[in-house]
This record gives structure tokens, C-alpha cells and sequence, in this order.
């Protein structure tokens, strides 16, 4: 994170000595795209903070604790689909999983629906791309963590 | 008109909700709370994160000439602009919700679609950041076996989709021009 901060005040630096005009227009567009998209964020960040509220890590480790076959790994992806967490939290809690027993598919499908399908942040996907290109990109998503899993069950224990 | 229905909507929600969190605060109510703290987390999250992003895009913007994304990501580009949406993607902090803005960027100035399909799909798979957390919790051979199964699936299914939707004639909302007629 510090890395996008010293990126961006280099460049605005750079920017500045290059011209001082283009830089100011460059702050005012970004001002201006932020606050636009304030409204949805807020938005989204209320209803990731419910539904965080509503499947605490506690539902989710009882939930993905033991199972291990085909159903499990649905219910993964879906779990990993319909949440929103930042990675230092996420991480951490397929750990927990790990050391729980369950397999590295169910994991696979968790964590890489978590990242890849937005059921939350489908309102701003929407806004920007359109109601199909959002329907579509999340559906793959959801097949590609599918798959991610199939692989894993595949390999584990002989690759991993 | 349908625009601002929607946000008197959305005002409705966002103000509801405030006064849920203060009565939640005021008469101890744990599930309010626990919600206002979420809330609280996630909003520092993206208070952190947004404004650098968005400065980078202002620069992103003024600076970047489009025939320069054109020609490494757009339509006649070929395939080493998966290879730079990945590089691109490495180094992002805070996921797909940041990542809209800029892959919304990129097409405006002339990137494809197939193209930011990838980006985004690289932003759910290859950032650095959290390969680092992901190796420490899993193992690196977790890792290793999930990037290199993911890559190939994002890039195939972000050709693919792009195809589809560049066929169909496909066009991407007017962000910008929509929120100024507010």
C-alpha cells in the first residue's frame, strides 16, 4: 500500500516539473472521478460491513469445517462470491481453515471467489461496464474458481 | 430523472444507516456496533487507498496519450498486452473495487475490452501483495499451483468474453458524461 503512495507523489512530482498546468487539471479529474464515485462506495462499503456482520469468520470456518466433497466446494465459492473481505483478513482466515482440515479445493474456491466475483460490488461494476459485461465477468469468475478447485482436488496430495 | 431517483434512493439508505449507527453506539446495541466497526475498517481501507489511485488516474489522464494505449492495448496490439495488464495489476492495493476506475480508464483511452477483462481478472489473481499474505497462510506451493492455474483461465476467459461482447457491438456506459447531467 505505501508502494501506490510513493508512486503517486513521484509522479505527481515529476509532474509538477514538467508542467504545472497539466498537473493541476490531472488533480482536478482525479478529484472530481473520486467524488462521483463516492456515493456508490459508500454504498457498497455499508452492505459489505452487514454482510460481514451476518457471516462472521465464526459462520464461515463452521460452515467450510469439514466438508470436503463437491458440495463444499459450491458452498465456497458461493460464501467467497457473496463477501468482500481485504486480504490481511482473508488470508489469515484460510489459514484457520487449513488448520481446521478443510481440503485445499474448498480453500482454492474460497479465496479465489473472494477475489475474482463481486456480488457486492456488481452496483459500481455496473456503472462502469454495464449490466452484461458485469453479469458475464462474474459468472466466468465463478466457473474459473470452480475450476481452480477441481484442479487442486486433483493434484492434492501429490502436488501439495 | 431516473438517475436521481436513484440517488434520493441511495441518500435514503446512506442516512438510515448513520442514524442506525448512532442509536446503535448511543443504546449499546452490539450487532449495530459490530456493523459501525466493519464499517469503519473498510471505509479507512478505502480512504487510504482511494486518493493516491485516483490522483494516478488524473495523471493517467493528461499525460498518457491514447495512440500509446492504443498501440500497446488496443484492438491491433496482440497478445503482449495480457502481459502488460498483468505488470500493471501486480503492484494494486485493495482489489476489485479500485480496479474498476482504472480498467475504466484504460478502455476510454483506447484499451480493449478483451484487454480489461484481463486486467481485472489480474487484479483478483496476481497482485503482489497478496501473494505475500496468501504463501504465508497456505504455503508457496498453494501459491505457485493457484497463479499458475489462474493465469491461463483469466487470460482465455477475458479473450473470450471481449469476443462475445466486441461482436455483439458491445459499448461501455458513459460514466463521465452520465454524472455530470446530475
Amino acid at each position: 500500500m505505501y508502494f501506490i503512495y510513493v508512486l503517486s507523489v513521484v509522479a505527481v512530482i515529476i509532474s509538477f516539473i514538467a508542467d504545472r498546468k497539466k498537473t493541476k487539471k490531472a488533480i482536478k479529474i482525479g478529484a472530481k472521478k473520486l467524488w462521483n464515485i463516492t456515493p456508490p462506495f459508500i454504498s457498497i462499503l455499508i452492505a459489505v460491513s452487514v454482510v460481514l456482520f451476518l457471516v462472521p469468520n465464526s459462520v464461515i470456518v463452521e460452515y467450510l469445517g469439514g466438508s470436503d466433497s463437491y458440495f463444499g466446494v459450491v458452498i465456497a465459492t458461493l460464501v467467497g462470491s457473496i463477501t468482500v473481505m481485504p486480504g490481511p483478513i482473508s488470508y489469515p482466515l484460510c489459514g484457520i481453515l487449513l488448520n481446521k482440515g478443510v481440503s485445499y479445493s474448498v480453500i482454492a474456491a474460497f479465496s479465489s471467489s473472494l477475489m475474482l466475483v463481486g456480488v457486492l460490488t456488481f452496483p459500481v461494476e455496473k456503472a462502469y461496464f454495464g449490466k452484461k459485461f458485469a453479469l458475464l465477468r462474474n459468472a466466468l469468475s465463478f466457473v474459473i474458481a470452480l475450476i481452480i478447485a477441481l484442479v487442486f482436488s486433483l493434484v492434492s496430495g501429490t502436488l501439495i | 430523472m431516473n438517475l436521481l431517483k436513484h440517488i434520493s434512493k441511495r441518500t435514503i439508505i446512506i442516512v438510515t444507516f448513520f442514524i442506525f449507527l448512532a442509536f446503535s453506539f448511543f443504546a449499546d446495541y452490539t450487532p449495530g456496533v459490530t456493523i459501525g466497526v466493519n464499517f469503519k475498517d473498510f471505509l479507512l481501507q478505502m480512504v487510504t487507498i482511494l486518493p493516491p489511485i485516483f490522483i494516478l488516474i488524473g495523471l493517467f489522464d493528461v499525460w498518457v496519450k491514447k495512440e500509446t494505449i492504443i498501440k500497446h492495448l488496443g484492438e491491433g496490439a496482440g497478445a503482449i498486452s495480457y502481459f502488460w495488464v498483468f505488470v500493471l495489476a501486480a503492484p494494486m492495493a485493495g482489489g476489485l473495487l479500485p480496479g474498476f476506475p482504472i480498467a475504466y480508464s484504460l478502455h476510454k483511452k483506447g484499451a480493449r475490452i478483451q484487454v480489461i477483462l484481463v486486467f481485472l481478472g489480474a487484479i483478483g489473481v496476481g497482485r503482489v501483495p497478496m501473494l505475500f499474505f496468501e504463501s504465508t497462510f497456505l504455503g508457496w506451493e498453494f501459491t505457485l499451483i493457484r497463479v499458475i492455474v489462474s493465469i491461463p483461465l483469466v487470460i482465455i476467459s477475458g479473450i473470450v468474453l471481449g469476443k462475445k461482447l466486441n461482436n455483439e457491438g458491445y459499448k461501455l456506459p458513459e460514466v463521465d458524461v452520465k454524472s455530470k447531467k446530475k
